[in-house]
């Protein structure tokens, strides 16, 4: 057994940088890249695209990811794990099987696709068998909007990503797998941990959700003396180097800009924190109060004393619908009075959309440059200035397609038409976007089967 | 002695559906036992009125000398139903650090914390 192995995060969500994944296996020793590319959003985005063309639905930048760290893979035998094949991880895989083919590395390949998550095939038979789906934040069941729906996805955990590992992949793709099971199987296969090593497993997950952000806990995104963080354009992505006892150290290459520190790493460990006694996983029940830290050096956490606590028997689903249709319009109004003048065009345009009878379940105003981040609370900076600009922003939100594609065409006219010194309409008509929403749900984890094969 | 909670403490807030959550870190570790008794969830109520829907709820983190709330109904239904610039409340941190908390002159000034500028 190795006594530390080091899990390096090379992308903290779909659309992160393209040149980290390469940066970290090429920045010194590194046994793992992790690479966690799937948001709520993200699985109705591919659901549609998979709609499109049966061959796409997965992370398209994982392809170059991997072609930009395969010599790393074939000749130093560094592990990938990463949930980018989201919802069709087989085309994913047969991607990637392409790319080695053409780069003479067919035979040093072997990958790993883990299934079972996607359920949206099997929703009216689930429905029927008793399983509500309901909503975990309103209760309502999933009947009530099951036309709608466009993605059905169980977040899985460790297990099937553990057991590629094991059948001796070095590239292992997920669909929905938990952010969390990334970092922590590789730690679990490597130091055996048992299904029920409950304080290492979420040792693990703690691992998992401080690296899984990517570079949020080595310095970006770091309020935390933020003028003092050097060298963000060379930021470091973080490393966990985890010990068989579930402590681990999260650090980053030498070299690089950013910082790991006490504040960085706490600060992302608070980051879309619930219950912190009660994080839940499919494997196991983290108690975030029971963390703790330790300056181990220049950009070296010691992170240790985790607990753990049995699996609860659900896993969490994750489900996109189609909730009607949106659109953001803005103007910008100067100096003087650019609020004033911004606050009449937001009325006239309220008072010609009910003339026009449009019928929205929302419309929202904000005042960028004076309200639009805190609100009312900003109250001081209105007592103390008159800003030189504001931004109008308008967004309306309804379930008639045709109301909120009237509303883009009552933009425009108010440049002429409404108060003065206005500008910024450069960008054209506002967009209407359809709105696919979010609805978290539980299952029995015993409907649950999960699949790996090797390609 | 009025102090500004950008003073004693940091903080990274995120998104779950239309509840957004707040962590604060204080700046030492010697402060968060006042920040324990000062930023009540009853505090932080008053001080988000008007600008979130929904309860507050707080938990501590006596381990990480932090506290997280939850701030639900705070984001126009969150996610991709949100019309929100913040829809993923990204900078409610930065909204909760504009609250002013009230530290015992003697406390204050053995824990060299530093008073408001401003005190509205």
């Amino acid at each position: 057994m190795k006594s530390v192995v080091r899990v390096a995060s090379g992308q903290g969500f779909w659309g992160d940088s393209l040149e980290a994944p390469r940066q970290q296996v090429e920045g010194g020793h590194v046994d793992y890249l992790m690479l966690d590319y799937l948001a709520e959003v993200t699985m109705s985005i591919l659901q549609k695209q998979k709609e499109r063309d049966p061959f796409t639905g997965y992370a398209g930048d994982f392809v170059g990811a991997i072609e930009s760290v395969l010599p790393a893979i074939t000749e130093r035998g560094v592990r990938v794990v990463a949930n980018a094949g989201g919802v069709n991880p087989p085309a994913c895989a047969a991607a990637i099987r392409t790319l080695a083919d053409h780069g003479h590395a067919a035979d040093k390949l072997r990958i790993a696709v883990v299934t079972g998550d996607d359920l949206l095939g099997r929703l009216d038979e689930l429905i029927e068998g008793g399983h509500a789906l309901a909503n975990m934040e309103t209760g309502v069941p999933l009947s009530a909007v099951r036309d709608q729906v466009l993605a059905a996805n169980a977040y899985i955990g460790s297990g099937p990503i553990v057991e590629g590992l094991d059948r001796g992949a070095n590239v292992v793709i997920t669909g929905r797998s938990t952010d969390t099971a990334l970092t922590m199987a590789p730690l679990r296969y490597e130091f055996g941990w048992g299904a029920t090593d409950w304080d290492k497993l979420a040792a693990g997950i703690v691992a998992g959700h401080i690296i899984e952000c990517g570079a949020q806990c080595s310095g970006g995104n770091c309020l935390y003396e933020w003028r003092s963080i050097p060298d963000l354009a060379n930021v470091g992505y973080p490393i966990a180097e985890a010990s068989p006892d579930g402590s681990f150290i999260i650090t980053k290459h030498e070299g690089t800009g950013g910082r790991v520190s006490l504040p960085s790493v706490t600060e992302q460990l608070v980051y879309e924190m619930g219950d912190p006694r009660e994080y839940i996983t499919p494997d196991v029940v983290a108690d975030f109060t029971s963390i703790r830290l330790e300056d181990a050096g220049p950009d070296r956490v010691r992170v240790f004393g985790i607990k753990g606590r049995p699996a609860t028997d659900k896993l969490k689903v994750s489900i996109a619908y189609r909730a009607g249709f949106k659109a953001v319009g803005t103007l910008v109004y100067s100096w003087p009075e650019a609020l004033d003048k911004a606050k009449a065009a937001d009325r006239i345009l309220r008072e010609r959309l009910d003339r026009l009878g449009l019928r929205f379940d929302q419309v929202l105003t904000e005042f960028v440059g004076f309200s639009a981040t805190h609100g009312q609370l900003a109250i001081e900076s209105r007592a103390d200035c008159e800003p030189p600009e504001v931004q109008l922003r308008v967004g309306v939100r309804g379930s008639n397609r045709r109301d909120v594609e009237r509303f883009t065409r009552e933009i425009a006219p108010l440049v002429l038409n409404g108060p003065p010194s206005v500008t910024g309409f450069a960008g054209g008509r506002p967009k209407v976007e359809e709105i696919v929403a979010y609805w978290p749900a539980l299952i029995d984890k015993s409907v649950i089967t999960t699949q790996v094969d090797i390609v | 002695m009025k102090i500004r909670l950008v003073d004693l403490a940091h903080a990274r807030s995120g998104d779950k559906g239309d509840t957004a959550n707040v962590g604060v870190i204080a700046l030492r570790p010697e402060w968060y036992p006042a920040l324990e008794r000062l930023v009540t969830t009853e505090a932080v109520e008053r001080h988000f009125h008007g600008v979130i829907d929904g309860p507050v709820v707080r938990y501590e983190l006596p381990n990480l000398n932090a506290l997280n709330f939850l701030l639900h109904g705070a984001l126009d239904g969150g996610g991709t139903l949100s019309l929100k610039t913040d829809a993923q409340g990204k900078v409610f941190s930065t909204a909760l650090l504009r609250m002013f908390v009230d530290v015992p002159d003697d406390e204050a000034r053995r824990l060299g914390m530093v008073p408001a500028k401003v005190s509205s």
